[in-house]
């Protein structure tokens, strides 16, 4: 199903995921980002002469906990190997990596599209390799800088078979590994600061072909947006020079966001022989049935398996249950009002309901979660871990919306006077005299008021002009402050203009 | 095993080792006769026989996470040929 | 100085001199002894500091068995401080800023390091006519050299200037300078002691160790230098054994086993007569010789000049003068920086190897070369193993030759590396060996070299040891040598 007429795109994606240790994959120099440069070094990150890789066990821990998201072989054996090339970045002369022997392989992971179909990708390996320092070329006139604090840094690199079709499917596969590594606490997801990179193998061929076509690298290419463009323009750029005559030329690109093009990386070697050995310093890496029955006691349920239980069990519908499930402290989140919400339908979390059950709170939970949660968060600039209204606090705010203490809307001031700090929902009503009014001869009385206030209107009314229904529930709700139930309030109303 | 000029230039190449042109022909024939000496393993019955990387049967023991060095930024950065602003250069690279 | 560490603990302890006192006494040797070139630095105030810390601790007892023994390290361990040069240009500036855990363990024993000692640039060569300082003559004969890659090690210990020193061996480097020069040299099980701080050269061949004068002495540094070390991945996690209180056994009913193939047409005559006396003797202290087989043997010089400098290759790319040591000046592009630096920095032996074991390591030659030479080296640790199901060390002559005449083999690398025959079998095995003084030829010491199943030190030191009870020729010094 190509875009393309006679040609097809193959996409395969390098997922380069920063997992979040404290300290590197090699060394226990800190990880944490935005130091001066430099600091985040020992000797060993710097390369001395005499310093040996002693390897993080949390970084292992972490690439097995990702092999099982995905289904993957985890390798009782595997090996450490070192990528042989010189490079400022890259202190030893050398990366120590995975070759021959990865530490996950073959792995898979479904993918849900925009045109709502699923594909399942397949992973072919993720390995763990360390990262190398940063080349600051503006710095200085005629040098280049580097800072070594990100040398060491331990990388989970996941390669994905080239079974992507198209830049949306590299796109959404791209966002499910990347939803995916934030779930398991794997790794922070931070594109800003480098934390996921990606970059894309792309090449072309006719439609019937079974072969591969040339592939050129898109290196580092580090939002969702440039990845699918880069791609676009890069499967364009190769279908316009094959049906030229030109040959495609394998070599590594970089995307240019400023003119929406990609363009061969300059200095780079394009065959780099890399020298590929078992890496001397370090003994083979063995993981046992322990080890992986240790990393697998402590797995969350998965982002894919929650969304369904929301869909299923709580009845939300996908859109919601996709948006909830985007980010696992959301979910979890949206859960813990959920279950601490009084009154009759409380479900517990974690409980399977029958299939097609709907949990009368879950969408209230979830409008407010995606809503107003979600909003207020946006504009404070703030994750969810650092809500102003925690969780229990939010469910006791709707739990009197659902009493009818107050009402949908005005239960969005008192929201937001709970995140600027003035107290739970109780308290605010409480202090802001807010319960709705559902007392009729209160209601009566702000009715009668209103009618005698607006005689033209009441004719106008009573001859026929039924859309000033609106009018007076406006105006009462106007005279109570907001706090008139709206239901008794419409029924009164009716009796009272008949 | 006889090696030439030109695969004694990539070699260097690939170790960053300068070589005037007329130390190839001799270095080539000095490796060539090292690697002669490599080329008596070609006698070696290796039939089902597995490398041998680490002499001992050893696994890799792992530290736990811990940030355990401490900020030596000045002592290293003084060790360096040419440090400036906290950064080392090098002659600029283009990408 | 030609008294054994124990003896100096002796007098020590006895007051009868002190830590300042000796390291007075070697810091003049020394000096005295410049001609030799054995130091690359000599770290005077360093040394005084530290005999004046030891003699503070000797005032307490019970003091370590090295408090006070002056003696000195390889340069090719990371002293903190104290320039540490590996014998190259390129760290003819370096300062390391830590200290290799050979260098705390020995510190934290209280002994004193007079300086650092001269060696083949990087550990690679058998002569330590590779130093970017100049060779180092053997004590024996000033026109000869004294072995290598530890060649300034051996020729202090030889000359009588310290007891001891620390040296590396990686395909013979501690062995065969010690058999050049007339004393002991134990290279340890690999992963014995730790290589942290030790500059790289083939991470799965080096070793680190010491030369002295006796096996006695050897037992006790090895004590101080052995034991796990979690900075090092391949360190061994296992207890160390009892070397001193193992050196008493009797030899009675020991195997020795004898490798014709260690005994082939390479080797001197009298080397070979002189290392089949010392045999004989071991058969008069109970021992019974088996002859034994090691049918790759003449395979370990390939493998090992093919896994040598690939792994160096790798482990000296980090020279590039960037972070520290040398950097070719004002350099036109990162190109030029890379290619002159290591050009200008390295000595020709050791671009050699590194040309050859890129070469080794790359497209196309992977497998024919350094994969193969794996493999190879698995059939030698296996004809070992073999060999060590009948008997309980292995013996023949450390070199073929006694000590060669300065630039008698350099000009050509591969009568250079002709000289390890005997030795780098040991360090693709991985396992432990001795050489011990066993007799002269040409006025020349001979070296026996013992070989041991992996983890057996304490079995090599007591063979040796109990050779050196019934035997002098580890007693003999040089002429003028006290």
């Amino acid at each position: 199903m190509s875009n393309y007429g006679a040609w097809q795109p193959v996409i395969g994606l390098e997922i380069h995921a920063q997992l979040s240790t404290q300290s590197k994959l090699f060394s226990g120099a800190s990880t944490a980002y935005g130091a001066e440069p430099n600091t985040h070094t020992g000797p060993v990150d710097i390369a001395l002469p005499g310093t040996l890789p002693v390897p993080n066990r949390a970084a292992l821990d972490k690439a097995i906990r990702f092999g099982l998201a995905i289904d993957a072989r985890i390798a009782s054996h595997s090996v450490f190997a070192r990528k042989n090339y010189f490079y400022p970045d890259l202190p030893k002369g050398y990366q120590i990596s995975q070759y021959e022997l990865p530490v996950v392989a073959e792995g898979k992971l479904a993918v849900r599209l925009d045109d709502g179909r699923t594909i399942e990708v397949a992973i072919e390996r993720a390995h763990l390799e360390e990262d190398a320092g940063k080349s600051l070329h503006e710095e200085f006139h005629g040098a280049t800088g580097i800072d070594l604090n990100r040398a060491g840094t331990p990388l989970l690199e996941i390669v994905s078979k080239p079974v992507l079709y198209s830049a949306a499917e590299a796109v959404a596969y791209m966002r499910t590994v990347h939803t995916l590594v934030r779930w398991l606490g794997v790794c922070d997801g931070n594109m800003q600061e480098g934390s996921f990179r990606c970059d894309a193998n792309v090449s072309v061929r006719p439609v019937s072909s079974e072969k591969l076509g040339t592939r050129t690298e898109i290196k580092n290419v580090n939002s969702f947006r440039f990845v699918e463009k880069a791609i676009e323009y890069e499967i364009e750029r190769q279908i316009r020079a094959l049906e030229n005559g030109e040959k495609i030329v394998q070599e590594t690109r970089l995307y240019d966001p400023a003119r929406h093009q990609t363009r061969p990386m300059r200095g780079k070697e394009d065959a780099n022989d890399y020298r590929y050995f078992p890496d001397p310093d370090l003994p083979p890496l063995a993981v046992t049935a322990d080890d992986i029955a240790a990393v697998r006691a402590t797995m969350p349920e998965l982002p894919e398996a929650r969304r369904t239980r929301y869909i299923d069990a709580l009845g939300l519908p996908d859109i919601d249950a996709a948006q909830l499930c985007a980010d696992r402290a959301t979910a979890d989140y949206f859960e813990a009002v959920l279950a601490t919400l009084p009154g009759e339908a409380k479900l517990a979390a974690e409980t399977l309901n029958t299939q097609g059950a709907v949990h009368p709170d879950a969408k209230l939970v979830a409008n407010w979660t995606l809503g107003e949660v979600s909003a207020a968060l946006n504009e404070a600039a703030l994750p969810i871990e650092e809500s102003r209204v925690l969780a229990p606090a939010l469910a006791q705010l709707l739990a009197r919306v659902r009493e009818g203490v107050i009402s949908g809307k005005i239960a969005k001031d008192v929201f937001a006077a709970m995140w600027a700090g003035e107290g739970d929902a109780d308290a605010v009503i409480e202090k802001r005299g807010l319960k709705q009014i559902s007392d009729s001869g209160a209601l009566a009385a702000a009715i009668d008021a209103v009618l005698a206030e607006y005689p033209t209107q009441l004719a106008d009314f009573r001859g026929g002009n039924e859309k000033l229904l609106q009018f007076f529930v406006g105006q009462v709700m106007k005279r109570t402050r907001g706090q008139a139930n709206p239901q008794q309030l419409n029924a009164l109303l009716r009796e009272k203009l008949k | 095993m006889s090696i030439d000029a030109a695969t004694v230039r990539h070699i260097a190449r690939l170790a960053r080792l300068a070589v005037g042109e007329n130390e190839l022909a001799p270095i080539a024939g000095e490796l060539s006769r090292v690697l002669d000496l490599a080329d008596q393993l070609g006698a070696a019955q290796i039939d089902g026989v597995a490398p041998l990387a680490h002499p001992h049967e050893q696994t890799l023991a792992w530290r736990p996470d811990a940030v355990t060095e401490p900020d030596l930024a000045d002592a290293f950065l003084a060790l360096a040929p040419d440090a400036r602003g906290g950064l080392y250069l090098v002659p600029k690279v283009l990408e | 100085m030609s008294l054994s560490i124990t003896q100096l603990a002796q007098a020590l302890r006895e007051r009868k001199t002190s830590a300042t006192e000796l390291t007075r006494q070697a810091l003049a040797a020394a000096k005295n002894r410049a001609d030799l070139n054995a130091l690359i630095t000599l770290d005077e105030t360093g040394a005084l500091a530290a005999a004046e810390r030891a003699d503070t601790a000797l005032k307490k007892s019970p003091a370590s068995a090295l408090a006070g023994i002056p003696f000195a390290h390889k340069d090719i361990f990371c002293t903190n401080g104290l320039r540490t040069t590996c014998a190259s240009r390129m760290l003819d500036n370096f300062v390391p800023p830590y200290d290799a855990t050979v260098v705390d363990k020995l510190a934290a024993a209280q002994a004193v390091a007079i300086g650092k000692a001269n060696m083949d640039e990087f550990a690679m060569g058998s002569s330590n006519e590779n130093s970017f300082y100049g060779p180092v003559k053997n004590p024996w004969d000033t026109a000869r050299v004294p072995g290598g890659s530890s060649g300034g090690s051996a020729a202090l210990v030889a000359a009588g200037i310290v007891p001891f020193a620390t040296g590396t061996d990686t395909g013979g480097s501690i062995r065969q300078p010690a058999a050049f020069c007339g004393i002991t040299g134990l290279k340890p099980t690999y992963g014995r002691v730790s290589r942290f701080g030790m500059i790289a050269f083939a991470s799965s061949l080096d070793t680190a160790s010491v030369l002295a004068r006796s096996a006695e002495d050897c037992a006790q540094v090895l004590a101080a230098m052995a034991g796990h070390d979690g900075r090092d991945a391949t360190s061994a996690d296992r207890a160390v054994d009892d070397y001193l209180a193992a050196l008493a056994k009797p030899l009675q009913g020991l195997r020795i086993g004898v490798a014709r193939e260690y005994f082939g047409a390479g080797i001197d005559a009298g080397v070979g007569a002189a290392v089949q006396a010392a045999l004989k003797q071991y058969e008069k202290l109970g021992a019974t010789l088996v002859d034994v087989s090691l049918p790759n043997a003449a395979l370990a010089i390939p493998a090992y000049y093919v896994i040598a400098p690939a792994e160096a290759s790798s482990n000296l790319a980090r020279y590039d003068g960037v972070r520290y040591g040398y950097a070719a000046k004002e350099p036109k592009s990162l190109e030029d920086l890379y290619t002159r630096t290591r050009a200008e920095g390295f000595g020709a032996e050791v671009k050699r190897r590194i040309l050859v074991g890129t070469y080794a390591l790359s497209a196309g030659y992977y497998d024919a070369y350094y994969l193969r030479a794996q493999r190879v080296r698995r059939l030698i640790a296996n004809d070992f193993a073999e060999a060590f199901k009948t008997v309980d060390l292995i013996a023949g002559p450390t070199t073929p030759t006694v000590a060669f005449k300065l630039g008698e083999k350099n000009s050509d690398p591969l009568a250079m590396y002709a000289e390890d025959v005997n030795t780098v079998a040991v360090n693709l095995a991985g396992l432990p060996a001795i050489s011990l003084p066993a007799g002269f030829s040409e006025k020349l010491p001979v070296g026996l070299q013992l070989i041991a199943p992996a983890f057996e030190e304490a079995r090599l030191l007591n063979a040796a040891h109990q050779f050196q009870l019934a035997s002098d020729w580890h007693a003999h010094k040089p002429e003028g040598v006290a």
